[in-house]
């Protein structure tokens, strides 16, 4: 008797609808992907306003401070109070005048908290006019609605 | 003729097992790292230190003055405008600056109107940007028409 020679037949699905929309996927992410394009501060929450726009050129030589809830200021990674940060300023100063701009090139963009109490801020405001900065930015969240 | 032993057709597979492999890990990377980026938009104040401002001394306008009260809990008990009491209410806010400024020029440039805010010590920030908002422009459809965009700070209240 002739026994016939059986193939094993793996149990095969057909994988390609399943790729397809995996690659939409990808496709998907990767368009909208950017990379830390805004500087945010898991401890600090915009206040919203319907006023602003996003600005159309990034501001030049921003300084960029963080103001916590309980007026914690952050700069650079680095923690500062009203008081102290004249220091963390001055530093951003020299970086400025090392590329050869004054000081009153610079952009101090301020992105407090919404419920910081308002004089905190305007102690921050305060420390950096004492550096002769003076172009402020209050940084918002766009409200659309 | 019957012809025995036909050659079974061969498809051609591609293994796509490594394939998938790396597109799911792909696809899992980017999940991760996505994040919806909320839009952010900048009130811009230039405001020089107070004493080496001589422009403002010379200037005849005196700034519109925004006092903001508030409760022990940071909360709005009320503003005024110029003196004038308008509760809490930001629209007549809106309303007071717009019938002291008028619409009819939109001002640009240094020569438009100042507003100095005044607030006390422990109003939170949010109200501020309300002001400033109610303040210095408003929505009509599209477009934004702009009130007042001098805006400074009083000295900090202790």
């Amino acid at each position: 008797m002739r026994v016939k020679s059986k193939k094993v037949d793996l149990a095969e699905g057909d994988l390609t609808p399943m790729i397809d929309m995996a690659f939409q996927l990808i496709a998907f992410f990767m368009v909208l992907i950017n990379f830390a394009q805004t500087e945010s501060n898991d401890r600090v929450k915009l206040p919203s306003s319907q006023l602003v726009k996003p600005p159309e050129a990034p501001l030049e030589f921003p300084i960029i401070l963080h103001v916590a809830q309980d007026g914690e200021v952050f700069l650079g990674g680095d923690s500062f109070t009203a008081e102290t940060l004249r220091v963390g300023l001055n530093n951003e100063i020299a970086v400025i005048k090392a590329e050869g701009k004054s000081v009153k090139d610079a952009n101090v963009v301020i992105r407090a908290h919404k419920d910081t109490a308002a004089g905190d801020v305007q102690e921050v405001i305060r420390v950096a006019q004492e550096v002769n900065l003076e172009n402020f930015a209050l940084r918002v969240k766009e409200d659309r609605s | 003729m019957k012809i025995r032993n036909r050659e079974e057709a061969q498809e051609t597979q591609l293994n796509m097992t490594s394939m998938i492999d790396i597109v799911f890990l792909l696809l899992i990377f980017f999940v991760m790292t996505f994040k919806i980026v909320e839009l952010e938009g900048d009130f811009s104040v230039r405001m020089p230190l107070a004493g080496n401002d001589s422009v403002a001394m010379d200037s005849t306008e005196l700034p519109l003055k925004l006092r903001m009260r508030a409760d022990e809990r940071g909360r709005l008990t009320s503003i005024s405008l110029n003196e004038i009491d308008l509760g809490d209410d930001f629209t007549q806010l809106r309303g007071n600056v717009i019938s002291l400024i008028g619409t009819s020029t939109p001002v640009e440039g240094d020569d438009g109107p100042e507003i100095e805010i005044d607030t006390d010590y422990n109003l939170r920030y949010e109200y501020v940007i309300r002001a400033i908002t109610a303040v210095s422009g408003y929505k009509d459809g599209n477009e934004v028409v702009k009130l007042i965009e001098k805006i400074k700070f009083a000295k900090p209240r202790r």
